[in-house]
């Protein structure tokens, strides 16, 4: 019988109403984190950004939805039709999907997976078919050779990407997301801090992998126009950036699942610093207070109009993180409002810190850029995993406490990896090389 | 053909797979090649083995023109060939009909002409930086350039009305007087930038990644350059220490100090560092020349109607490019007979070829850039 | 990178030649010190202030050496505005160039280009302006060839020529004798006529290719 209750207690309920929310909330994310990464592009460029739509460009991402919606629909001659419609809907599909297995608070996922880790490096690699198709489906030069470089980036930065998270799972012991984050609350400190190393090589193959600068030769306008993505246009095009932006949101949540606590709050094991708890209302409130200030200030009505608007959001999140303050400290929606809250935080900055470097460093050439991933990043990798396997065997059998053992682990990895880097100069071409 | 890339080992039969050479077109219309420039490479899988680039997409007659429009007529003309560098031209043009006439500027207006140049060299060589490093792909120091070239280009426009195709000199002197606040101006900005030009180094000198694209790219000896004729910063970073403010000093150069930066390796790093370098110096000029600016006439008494005596002059500059040259003939009329740009894009352009043999197509890009070229000036 | 304080010497008089490099177009050129552009031309006296400038004859050491060795190849020799000028004949020219690159160390072409003078009985005149790094000296040669004459190419001796005299050919239709890739260079290939000659009017385009190429009747 499907009354209320009856589908409210249906085992499937939840996970279909997570997915529900994800899809819908999605794409509204992903503008918005686009109109963030222009804010903050225009601040380290000495300029302001969007300003004009909605105030201070809040409206952007809406109007360049409707803007792109509406752009004529071009396709090449020969491209091939099929193969050109399904390419960018498989790449957008595959972040999106991984994203089923990232829990964003206790519970609060669509898919508790037992091999959680497994099911999103899988199936976000699965986005590498899109953009081999997109490229050959193109029939162009450039595009091709875009989509191959960029294939060949990811497959190469995955392998070192894939080893770092192996020294996470081997602190945490289980392939599932929520298990991970669990032990990092059982052992009272973040695996960042456990397993350094581990998160700088994630980080940057994390760069790699979702073609970002400066890894971003495949798309780089002054080299190859736009790479394997050139001839989409306006919807198309949409769908391929915002698969870029849903990969770039997956890769952030893992990290932050594995490295960074998940929705844990800072010190999430100290009773004495349960006064954080109070910290997501109160800055929802300083920036819905803020919002609320600038209002009057807004030179046009409707742009009064959207600040006010925006202020009462935040006014309304303030609120629902309040008032599950109010609710007893072990109950699972308070940790879902709250855990949802600092991981959102977790992933913005891991993602700020993914524009800071776009905007700060030069593009690497594509043979420097393999050599980096192969010749010195896989490597440090192994010799990662292996010391942070044998400091928990010391740990396991010697009895040494985990800090101390984490703490060599962490300083034979940087060791090797000086030599590595330091070692011989790397000219830039090898000398067999006719040079002119 | 024999691929000495690949290894030989004794015993090993190795069979090179035909792969055809492959030929890959780059613009006219492309981001990175500066204005319409094409270029045609001949690759080898990704390495090219011949390039050849085709200009003369902004050929526009200006030496045609030149010999229907009297002396004066022609001076605005002369600003839109480099137009990234308007001033110099304006400089290298009145120098050389001025030695046609056989006048000399007063002290006033060489010293005012000596600060605008420099100041237009700094403009000309942060231009370059920004697109430069656009190129390669760091999207930031281009906003910091143009913030600093902005205030140049202001001091322009309060100076003469323009900021780009400023048509600043006259055939004598100068124009305009220098307005009030002139010198401040120009010591202010002068002292702002020591330390932004220390910004840009921040950003981009000892970064592993702008070195890695730089380091051993493009590399000119200097046997080639001087053989190419090459002028300018390329020549210097490739380890000849020339500089016609040096070696024919003209406008008020002789009388002050400054040095010529060299570069040993003549590679794409050593020409971002000799760049650098001569905005660096080009600041201590203009902060030299503003303390003490003559007083005095600003304009020779050449008269309204210009007719040298028949006979011909080569007058050449220092331009931000390379050595901007004027070969202006004359046959007694109020027309030049003949005026010949001798443009440093154009033969330092020449010099590509040789600099990107052997390299990957995305150090084209950082090439084309390095040698710092206009179209305007290339085509004329 | 290095830099060097620029050595500022008086530059009143022309002196002679230092002398003391010995081969021409090293890769570490000497420094330069700062001398006039005059290159060795006789001592005149200041004071001339009347004189309204123009080409007179010049007869310095570098003339005398190179009429030495080419005896009448050299036509002329002039100074103008204090610019040495040497009119050559054209027939010679390569080995004019090659002994001004080898001997007289003028390694550098500075520039390379051509003046059309439709009333003389050779209506071209190319002119190649050298630099010596090794005596910041300026030299410029001057061949006259006539309309379907020949002039032999330096691209050999400069490397610099090529594009200079590809430029050449496009402008005026001189035609380089030995020129590796002669061809045009800033107008399409397919344009007929050489703007830079007199009788090529101002206004004139090669309706022809305007009409095939771009599609429009040429306006002019």
């Amino acid at each position: 019988m499907a009354t209320l209750e009856n589908i409210v207690h249906h085992p499937f309920f939840l996970p279909i109403l997570y997915g529900v929310v994800l899809v819908l909330v999605l794409p509204l994310l992903i503008g918005y984190l686009v109109l963030l990464e222009r804010k903050i592009m225009a601040d380290m460029q000495a300029r302001l950004g969007p300003m004009r739509v909605g105030p201070h460009g809040l409206l952007q991402p809406l109007a360049d939805g409707v803007k792109l919606m509406l752009k004529e629909d071009i396709t090449p001659t020969e491209a091939d039709r099929w193969i050109f419609w399904v390419a960018p809907i498989v790449t957008f599909t595959a972040g999106m999907t991984a994203l089923a297995a990232v829990p964003f608070g206790p519970g609060f996922q669509v898919a508790d997976l037992n091999v959680g880790l497994l099911f999103v490096v899988a199936v976000s690699a699965l986005g590498i078919f899109g953009i081999v198709l997109g490229g050959w489906a193109s029939n162009s030069h450039y595009s091709l050779l875009g989509a191959l470089r960029s294939a060949a980036q990811i497959v190469s930065y995955e392998v070192a990407g894939g080893m770092a998270l192996v020294s996470g799972l081997l602190l945490g012991g289980s392939l599932s997301l929520r298990r991970l984050v669990e032990a990092q609350h059982g052992e009272g400190a973040w695996f960042v801090f456990l397993a350094p190393v581990g998160f700088f090589i994630y980080f940057v193959a994390s760069v790699a992998e979702t073609n970002r600068a400066p890894f971003d030769l495949p798309e780089a306008e002054s080299e190859l126009v736009a790479g394997f993505m050139t001839e989409y246009s306006g919807f198309r095009w949409v769908i391929f950036m915002m698969a870029e932006t849903a990969n770039m949101i997956v890769v952030a949540s893992v990290a932050t699942v594995l490295f960074l606590g998940g929705w844990l709050r800072p010190f999430a094991s100290t009773r004495e610093l349960d006064f954080l708890d109070y910290l997501p209302p109160l800055l929802f409130l300083v920036l819905a207070a803020y919002c609320f200030w600038r209002t009057p200030k807004q030179p046009v009505g409707i742009q009064k109009g959207v600040m006010a608007l925006f202020a009462l959001i935040c006014l309304g999140l303030a609120g629902a993180e309040g008032w599950a303050l109010t609710l007893p400290a072990d109950s699972a929606l308070r940790a879902a409002i709250h855990g949802g809250f600092w991981f959102l935080l977790k992933v913005f900055l891991y993602l700020y810190s993914f524009y800071w470097i776009r905007f700060t460093f030069p593009r690497y050439r594509f043979d420097q850029l393999m050599r980096l991933g192969w010749q010195f990043l896989i490597p440090v990798a192994i010799v990662h995993v292996l010391a942070i396997g044998s400091a928990l065997l010391l740990r396991q059998r010697a009895g040494w406490g985990l800090w101390p053992a984490m703490g060599l682990a962490t300083l034979v990895t940087l060791l090797v990896a000086a030599w590595l880097a330091g070692g011989k100069e790397r000219p830039a071409y090898l000398p067999s090389e006719p040079g002119g | 053909m024999a691929d000495t890339r690949t290894p030989s080992f004794p015993g090993v039969q190795t069979t090179i797979l035909g792969a055809d050479e492959i030929i890959l077109n780059m613009g006219p219309q492309h981001p990175s090649t500066h204005g319409v420039l094409r270029v045609k490479l001949r690759m080898d899988g990704e390495r090219i083995v011949a390039s050849e680039c085709i200009i003369g997409y902004l050929h526009r007659g200006v030496e045609k023109i030149a010999e229907h429009r009297s002396y004066q007529q022609f001076a605005p003309y002369v600003d839109r060939m480099d137009y990234v560098a308007a001033v110099s031209n304006g400089l290298g043009y009145c120098e050389a009909v001025e030695k046609l006439l056989g006048v000399e500027a007063p002290p006033r207006a060489s010293v005012v002409r000596t600060i605008l140049t420099e100041l237009q060299r700094i403009a000309s060589h942060l231009l370059w930086l920004g697109t430069h490093a656009l190129d390669i792909g760091a999207l930031t120091p281009v906003f910091y350039c143009f913030r600093e070239r902005e205030e140049i280009l202001k001091i322009f426009e309060k100076y003469c009305g323009a900021r780009l195709t400023t048509h600043a000199f006259r055939i004598g002197g100068l124009q305009y007087e220098t307005y009030d606040g002139f010198e401040h101006d120009v010591a202010r900005f002068c002292q702002d930038f020591a330390t932004k030009i220390d910004e840009y180094e921040r950003l981009l000198t000892e970064n592993r990644i702008w070195v890695g694209r730089t380091k051993g790219v493009g590399v000119l000896t200097a046997q080639d350059a001087i053989d190419l004729g090459v002028t300018g910063p390329v020549l210097r970073a490739s380890g000849v220490e020339w500089d016609i403010r040096k070696a024919f000093p003209y406008a008020a150069y002789d009388q002050y100090e400054f040095k010529i930066p060299t570069g040993p390796n003549g590679d794409t790093y050593d020409r971002y560092l000799v760049r650098m370098e001569e905005m660096r110096q080009s600041r201590h000029i203009c902060l030299q020349a503003i303390e003490n600016i003559p007083a005095g006439p600003i304009l020779a008494k050449v008269g309204k109607v210009l007719k040298p005596p028949p006979g011909e002059v080569y007058h050449s500059i220092e331009a931000p490019k390379g050595e901007l040259g004027y070969y202006v003939v004359s046959d007694g009329t109020i027309q030049p007979y003949r005026v010949r740009v001798r443009p440093p894009s154009f033969i330092n352009l020449q010099a590509f070829d040789r600099m990107v043999r052997g390299h990957l197509v995305a150090d084209v890009v950082a090439v084309i850039g390095t040698i710092d070229i206009v179209l305007g000036e290339v085509d004329r | 990178m290095t830099d060097e304080p620029a050595d500022k010497q008086p530059a009143k008089q022309a002196e002679p030649p230092k002398g003391e490099q010995p081969s021409a177009a090293q890769p570490k050129a000497p420094r330069v010190e700062a001398q006039p552009a005059a290159p060795a031309k006789p001592v005149v006296p200041p004071a001339k202030k009347e004189e309204p400038p123009g080409p007179k004859p010049l007869d310095s050491p570098l003339v005398l050496r190179f009429r030495a060795r080419f005896g009448e190849a050299i036509r002329d020799a002039v100074i103008d505005r204090k610019q040495a000028i040497l009119v050559v004949e054209v027939g010679r020219l390569r080995e004019i160039a090659e002994y001004a690159r080898d001997e007289e160390q003028f390694d550098m072409l500075t520039d390379l280009t051509a003046t059309d003078w439709p009333k003389r009985e050779k209506r071209f005149e190319v002119v190649l302006n050298l630099y010596s790094f090794p005596r910041n000296e300026r030299l410029r040669l001057k061949a006259q060839a006539a309309e379907n004459e020949k002039v032999p190419s330096v691209t050999g001796v400069w490397g610099a020529a090529n594009w200079l005299e590809r430029e050449c050919y496009d402008m005026f239709g001189i035609v380089f004798d030995g020129h590796p890739d002669l061809r045009r260079i800033l107008l399409p290939d397919e344009w007929q006529g050489h703007p830079l000659r007199k009788d090529y009017d101002i206004l004139t385009q090669d309706t022809a290719w305007v009409r095939e190429n771009l599609g429009i009747e040429s306006g002019q």
